[in-house]
């Protein structure tokens, strides 16, 4: 299947078709948390992008090696690694944006996208695609976080990037109400587009999780989709 | 003053900083597991057990192990060793001796070693302790912090599970159907709780 897309498509999939907060609702803790203003959008989708095309690269080089029934502790690791070395270049070169992205930092590691494309792409494809896609996956996340960022950040505090641009302020869109609500409305958004370009509309959030193969609650929930490739072991670390 | 301390800390965690609806943390098993009372509830005991339970492990761990040794800046990769170690154990503990319960709990024990709720609290409650002012988190507190965010996320994703069979049989545009919908009415959910915003420090001062 890989081998039939270019690499170009590789990198492009991420961005517009299957971009991975308004398609396959990966990572959406960020995505409402950090979405206050457009600076922390952007500072987060750059951190998430550095981890997921280091982790993608090295999980590729590593696909063989690394045993089946293990592979999900052993990638965590791997992408722990990776957010720990981010942490300290943002501490040292940014302590502005470290401050504002607080716990948001430390918890990249348990982001989903990046144990999903780790799981379902970099596991199973060669190097230079796996990058590709770990790049494209991290704009796609990076230009949604910014559309969210800019949405609340000129509502909310009524300023761009720090510069004023609106008069008034609706301060419930910095809050959490307005992260929620905001989202909905991309999301909602991003369906009509969707279904116009004749894509499929992702209904369930389970849908793109990583875990939905190993989760037994997924089932229960019907949310499992057709994972019938491959019979994967329960163990999870 | 420490009962008073620890009673405004369980308050707090389940009301004014609720983990999923101020602190965005754990919304997967939010949006995903909520469709159904009785799921809702499973998931959120297997959080709070697993929330309690890894507080207590990393705690000492990173006051008396890392710290002293210069090591802290491994706290994000040692902690989400030992909550996957943990939930392994507890998964193996559960299925050997008390079957029942693992049958109920069993299966969203794989969902929450990548909860961020899980690993946000244990480094949250670790943060309040590193602050400089006049009340820091002893151990106790951390427990009860964890707990309580484990009983915040339980109340949030039970009124959650109520108002989505609500929104099972209501006319919703065509758009909107499925997840929009899902998170227009999580944000109304998360208005309501912003109503507690002062309340614990009226009910239980501090100082």
């Amino acid at each position: 299947m890989a081998q039939k897309k270019s690499l170009f498509q590789e990198f492009t999939k991420g961005i517009v078709k299957e971009n991975p907060v308004l398609c396959l609702m990966l990572g959406t803790c960020p995505t409402l948390a950090v979405t206050t203003s457009a600076t922390n959008a952007i500072g987060m989708g750059v951190a998430a992008t550095a981890v997921l095309v280091c982790s993608n690269a090295v999980i590729s080089l590593l696909r063989k090696v690394i045993p089946d029934k293990v592979r999900i502790p052993a990638y965590i690791t791997i992408i722990a690694g990776f957010v720990t070395i981010v942490q300290m270049l943002v501490k040292a070169f940014a302590p502005a944006i470290n401050d504002s992205l607080g716990i948001f930092l430390p918890l990249i590691v348990v982001n989903c996208i990046i144990l999903g494309r780790a799981e379902m792409y970099a596991s199973k494809n060669p190097v230079v695609p796996s990058i590709l896609d770990g790049l494209g996956m991290g704009i796609g996340f990076t230009a949604a976080l910014l559309c969210m960022g800019i949405i609340r950040e000129v509502f909310g505090s009524g300023t761009l990037f720090g510069f004023e641009v609106l008069p008034i302020q609706i301060l419930i869109f910095i809050l959490p109400p307005g992260g929620f609500f905001v989202y909905g409305l991309l999301i909602a958004l991003a369906n009509k587009l969707n279904t116009k370009a004749g894509n499929k509309v992702v209904e369930n959030p389970c849908q793109g999780c990583p875990m939905s193969k190993t989760c037994k609650s997924a089932n229960i929930q019907e949310c499992a989709v057709q994972n019938t490739e491959k019979e994967v072991a329960t163990d999870v670390g | 003053m420490l009962v008073k301390s620890l009673i405004s800390v369980f308050l707090a965690a389940i009301l004014t900083e609720n983990y999923v609806l101020s602190k965005f943390l754990g919304i997967c098993p939010f949006l995903g597991v909520s469709k159904k009372l009785n799921t809702a509830v499973g998931m959120s005991v297997a959080v709070t057990f697993v929330m309690v339970l890894a507080t207590a492990v990393t705690y000492p761990i990173y006051t008396y192990l890392l710290v002293p040794n210069d090591l802290a800046y491994l706290q994000t990769i040692v902690f989400i060793l030992i909550i996957a170690g943990l939930v392994q154990l507890v998964e193996i503990v559960l299925k050997k001796y008390i079957p029942s319960l693992y049958e109920s709990l069993g299966v969203y024990l794989p969902l929450i070693t990548t909860n961020c709720a899980i690993l946000g609290v244990t480094m949250l409650v670790l943060q309040k302790v590193d602050t400089t002012t006049a009340f820091t988190y002893t151990y106790g507190h951390a427990l009860i912090n964890a707990f309580g965010a484990g009983v915040g996320f339980l109340v949030a994703m039970v009124m959650f599970a109520g108002v989505r069979t609500r929104l099972e049989s209501a006319d919703i545009p065509k758009s909107l159907k499925g997840l929009p919908i899902t998170l227009i009415s999580a944000s109304l959910v998360a208005l309501s709780f912003l109503g507690f915003s002062g309340f614990v420090d009226k009910l239980v001062p501090l100082a």
